[in-house]
Formats: C-alpha cells, structure tokens, sequence
C-alpha cells in the first residue's frame, strides 16, 4: 500500500448504533448489531425481549439505536415483531425490515414456542438470535444453548452442564424456513453477507449469531474475536446457511488441524474439563461437522 | 338493520365495523364464533384487516400490543384460560397506554375443567390497567365494542369487554347493526400520537429507572380516573347518534324510592331486572343497579345510589378466595367513607359459579333472604350450595 493513501474499509461507514452504549467491555452483541444495521440499514424496525441488549439499548430517556426499537416480553420476540409487520403490511410499508433480536434464552427456552408459531406461519419477519449460551442478564445461569461441559451458575463446575447444546438451526429447518444462517463477529463480511441476504428474503428468516461474553465465559474482553473466530477454525460453530429449508452451504469452511482444546482452553468456563473430556467433545465436535458435510453434499443433489 | 345474532357474532361485528386492521387471535371455548366470524370476514374482503393465525393467547396479546404500538386498530377475543395465559400482556398493554380493545367471554377457571360462566377469570384482572365493561345482551356488547374503542382511544388504555359463556355467547337475540357511515362518523380513524416510525425513530418501553417510574403510573391512574366522565360522555354520544344507552357506567332500575338495593352484573342483571319487577307488583320497594363499569369503578354512581337506603344485597358470580365475593367486597369499600347513619348494610351472596343457574327462583330467594335479615350474619352467603 502507498504511504499516504487511506486505509480504505470494505464495511459501510454508514453507522444506525451510537457511542456510548452500555454492553460489557468485549461484549459481542453491539459489535452484531452495528454490523447488522449497517446493511438493514433505517428502514428497521427491532423488537427485543428481556435479554442483554433490553440494558446495552440504554435506560429511558436514552436510546444507542438510530431505528425504533419496541420491548417486548421475554417469551414474546417472534410474535410481537409478526404484529409490527402486520401493521407495516396493512398501512402498505413493505420496504421496512422487522427484526426480532433475542439472546438465546428468549429465542432457544422461553420464546420458542412464539418463533415456532411465526416461523410456521412464514411471517415476513427477519429473528437475529445473539447467543451467548446462557442467561448472562441475570448472571450466567444455564441454558439449552449452554454447551455440553460448560461451567454456569447453575451448572457449577462440580456438576457442569451435561446435555449438547440444542440445535436451533435444525429445527427452524424443520420448518421449512426460507433462510436460515449462523454467524460470528469474527467474521463480519460472511456476517454481513447473510443479513443482506436475509433482507433481500421475503418470509421468516432465522440468523443465529455466536455472541461470547467475556464475563460470562470468564475469559479476558480482549479474546472475544478470537474465541469467535476459533469457534469456526475448530468447526465448534460452523458457518453456514440453509435455503429453503433444504440448500445447505457452509460458508466459511473449518481450520484442519485446529484442535477444539484451542477455543476451550481461552475460557475459564472450561477450567474443570480433564482431558478425556476434551476428547469427547472433540469428538462430538467432529461428528456434528460431518453430518453438517453430508447434508451439504446431499443437498447439491437435490 | 336488525341482525339474528348470537352474542359471539355481536362481538365480531362489532369489530367489523370498528374497521379494526389488525386482529390475533386463538380459539377457544366459548369465545371461537368470534374469531371465526371475523376470519370469515376478513377472507372475503368485508374487514380490511391483517388476522394473524397465532399460536396461544398469549401471542396473540403481544401481536396486538406491538401491532398497536406500530399505529394500526386491533381486537382480539378470548376467554378463562386464554385470558389468564395473558395477564403478563395485559399490564403490557396498559402499561404501554395501548388502546387495545378485546372481549372476553366469561368462562370458569380449572380445575375441574368446566366451560361454563363465571367472572373469576376478567376479575383476576383487575389490577393490570384495564377499563372493564360487563355486558347483558348482544344489542349491548356489540354497542360497547364500538363504545370501547373511542373510549380507549380517548383516555389511552385497553377495553375488556365481557360477556356471560353461553348464557349470551351462544344465544341469539336481535341486534341491530347500525350503517357503517354512521360508525365512521362517531369513531374517527385511530390517530396514535407516539408509534413506530423509521421516520421518527424512538424507543419504547426501555429500562425505566425508579426514578421515572412512579410518574407513569400515577398518569395512569389519572386516565383511569379521566375514563369516568369520557365513558359517560360516550354513551351519551353513542345514544344521540344511534338511539341506545347504558347509562355510562352503572344502570339504575327502580331505585329511587326502593329500600331494598339489589346489585347484579352481566346477564344476572337481566334475570333481576324482572324480579324486581315482579316483587314492585308485590308491594316490596326493591330496585337494582346494574353494574356495567367495573374498572374503573363507579365509585360516586355507587354512593349515590346506594346511600339512605336500608339494605343492600349483591350477587357475585365470583370469588376471591379468603375474602368474598369481589363486587361486594368494593362495594362495601366504597361505602365505607359515607356517613354512618346513611351507610346500609350490604349482603353478600355468592351464586352460579362454574355456569350453575341463576334463576328468578334464585334472586327470590336472595332478596328474601335480606328482607328477613337486619343485618347479614357472614361475610358470604353462599346461594344453593349442596352439602
């Protein structure tokens, strides 16, 4: 690069999120959302329940978004944004995005019989799901996101969180979801990619965002790019997507010879894992990814 | 135009011609008729209005909320089970100073499953902010649907209207359905002041410090207490407009010269109206008010009609459990601040819950039950109770 020329970035400047907010320092979930409504852009409209982002938006009278946004109830993301759009469509606004933002406790536990019933419904809704893999609001208790093995404070590490992590994308798949993503911050063009994708969508779209939380993953704030990215390298979080509910492409393919210890060892979460854990996980982990090869491979033949 | 309508039908169309936009909703026993009828309009283009097919009460509360929060009219309908899944929603709604309008046919709790009338379900909703009216024939809940609407919309909170299981949802009466350019004239286009808007970009119900708090709830209460003289100005409107009124907030049946005061809601006040009726050709100075209000609560309408008089006696299809009957229960509150020599003593009776009849017979024996007492020996007297 010639000395002197800018440093040009390839993300829109555009900018619907201000300074000032109030999320954790490392925090993943401004950093999605800023990515986010840089391609949304301001004809948004968000709705979110109880989760962090109810505190990261800013007490009354403050707001850090420049799009209207409703709180909503914990358990009621997906229906209240189906109402928006349902006003949107009857006063003939089809150029606005809805988006139901949720952490994973409003999305995966209590708000999924909502989704479920939008998601059926097809409702032109676009539902970003910022998951930090338990409720980190009220102070880090469990989740059906919570990994298997995770320390919470209602898994302690005497007793860690013994079940897998629920597969939310299966079963919005099972819906027959038009669109259906994962994502990482570390990864903000894929990211970025799929939003506008998803934007250009019409019908329920799902976009699953990995969102670590430094202090609930008890891990330093300066990592959260790193656990990000290292959740893809390792194939912990693999980035794909799936059209209409049967074309599945992963995106951002996993590091060969990244071994899953790598992510886990950043994140003191894990401290109580022996290393036969590791090697169950790793094991998990690699079943998981080539069942997620083969339905891609499968498909392409469709 | 006079309609055949059975009092689900009355409801919907009352909606119709509300011009609502957007309606969610879920079935169930005995409010379906509704939601059915208005699918059914909606399909066929006589209801310009989004129906959203929800999967429980409880969505079906928050669509409207944040439908309503984007600027558009909505309804829904539910019952019981299907109300009591919402209460979260409904301090949201009015929390939100939503003027959501929705009918509840009064349906008991379980267990044991039962289909049948009582208020225990819409009573348990007394504290969330909503303005409840309880209605005695389809004529009018489908005029308190309309009513409903400019009233909500006047003072910014959620109508309930309520109406008896079976006794009024599945029984067909004449109703008459006035034109809709004379609907459109008394209820203007819902012209919400703070909505959703890409252009005006704002944030609703975000975190609110304790600061703030307190303050918005006071507003509340003062709408609340706003409501009394809107509800009262509406009917009158309503009645120069299409010829019917309820009296605002309570009706008063014979009471002015009556001794006896018997005080009924819902469809109970019917049957009692012809009771009272039957025991004047008797002799006996009995008269009744009509409790059509409960939130807000017709505090001064109750004191005026009720103070001087010797005895008092209401029925309640309802009971909060460890005290009494809920309508006798404010109603003894009310009166309690009147001077004493002018104060009645009020019996309390409990009859017809879980959809059991509340006939004539039983009303005979309700008042004469008072005649007979000086004073009521128990806090409830329970009517027709099997040992």
């Amino acid at each position: 690069m010639d000395r002197g020329q800018a440093l040009k970035t390839t993300i829109p400047e555009e900018d619907y999120m201000t300074s000032g907010h109030i999320a954790c320092s490392g925090c993943a979930a401004p950093i999605a959302m800023r990515y986010c409504l840089k391609v949304l852009g301001e004809k948004t409209i968000m709705v979110v329940p109880a989760c962090c982002w109810t505190i990261i938006a800013g007490p009354f009278p403050y707001s850090s978004l420049k799009v209207p946004l409703l709180h909503t109830a914990f358990e009621t993301t997906a229906a209240a944004a189906s109402g928006v759009r349902a006003t949107l469509d009857i006063k003939g606004d089809t150029e606005t995005t809805v988006v139901g933002w949720a952490g994973d406790g409003g999305t995966f536990d209590i708000g999924i019989q909502a989704l479920s019933g939008a998601v059926e419904r097809n409702e032109n809704i676009l539902y970003i799901c910022y998951d930090n893999e338990a409720y980190m609001n009220t102070g880090i208790q469990r989740s059906s996101a919570t990994p298997w093995g995770a320390w919470t404070t209602t898994t302690p590490a005497e007793r860690p969180e013994d079940k897998p992590k629920k597969d939310i994308i299966e079963i919005l798949v099972a819906h027959q979801i038009p669109y259906a993503a994962t994502a990482t911050v570390a990864y903000p063009h894929d990211l970025m990619a799929k939003v506008n994708k998803a934007k250009g969508i019409k019908g329920s779209r799902f976009i699953h965002i990995l969102s670590p939380c430094p202090p609930g993953w008890r891990m330093p704030d300066e990592l959260t790019i790193k656990a990000s990215r290292l959740a893809v390298q390792t194939g912990i979080f693999p980035l794909y997507e799936v059209e209409s509910g049967r074309k599945y492409t992963i995106t951002v393919p996993r590091k060969e010879g990244v071994p899953v210890g790598e992510y886990l060892k950043l994140q003191r979460r894990f401290a109580h894992l022996k290393p036969e854990d590791y090697d169950t996980i790793q094991n998990n982990v690699d079943r998981a990814y080539d069942r997620l090869l083969r339905k891609v491979k499968q498909s392409e033949t469709l | 135009m006079k309609k055949i309508l059975m009092g689900n039908h009355a409801v919907s169309y009352g909606a119709l011609l509300s011009r609502v936009e957007v309606i969610a909703a879920y079935p169930i026993t005995p409010q379906t008729q509704v939601v059915e009828e208005l699918s059914k309009m909606c399909a066929q283009g006589k209801l310009k209005a989004r129906y959203i097919n929800v999967e429980s009460e409880h969505s079906a509360m928050a669509a409207c909320i944040a439908a309503e929060q984007a600027g558009a009219r909505t309804f829904t309908a539910t019952s019981s089970h299907g109300l009591t899944l919402m209460h979260e929603l409904l301090h949201w709604a009015a929390g939100a100073r939503l003027p959501i309008v929705m009918a509840n046919i009064n349906r008991s709790m379980a267990p044991g499953w039962s289909i049948w009338t009582d208020q225990n379900d819409s009573l348990s909703q007394r504290d969330t902010g909503w303005l409840q009216i309880y209605c005695e024939s389809n004529q009018e809940v489908f005029d308190s649907i309309i009513q409903a609407y400019k009233i909500a919309e006047r003072v910014l909170l959620p109508v309930m209207v309520v109406l008896d299981a079976f006794v009024l949802s599945h029984t067909y009466e004449p109703v008459d359905i006035p034109e809709q350019e004379l609907v459109d004239q008394f209820l203007s286009k819902l012209d919400y002041p703070y909505k959703l808007d890409v252009k005006n970009p704002c944030s609703f119900g975000s975190l609110l410090p304790p600061e703030y708090y307190l303050e918005l709830r006071y507003k509340m209460q003062k709408a609340m207490e706003e409501a009394h003289d809107v509800i009262i100005k509406v009917d009158k409107e309503y009645q120069q407009m299409f010829g019917r009124s309820y009296g605002g907030l309570v009706e008063e049946y014979r009471t002015e010269d009556a001794e006896l005061v018997l005080v009924a809601s819902s469809t109970v006040a019917s049957t009692a109206r012809m009771v009272v009726e039957q025991l004047r050709d008797e002799g006996v100075k009995v008269g009744m008010i009509k409790m059509r209000f409960f939130r807000p609560f017709p505090t001064q309408e109750v004191v005026n009609a009720l103070k001087g008089k010797k005895k008092v006696a209401v029925i309640d299809r309802n009971i909060s459990y460890g005290q009494g009957g809920i309508f006798c229960e404010e109603i003894r509150s009310v009166l309690y601040n009147i001077d004493q020599h002018e104060r009645p003593p009020v019996f309390g009776y409990i009859a017809g819950l879980g959809g059991r009849d509340i006939t004539p017979t039983t009303i005979r024996e309700i008042l004469s039950h008072t005649l007979k007492e000086d004073k009521p020996k128990e806090n409830i007297i329970w009517i027709g109770v099997k040992h």
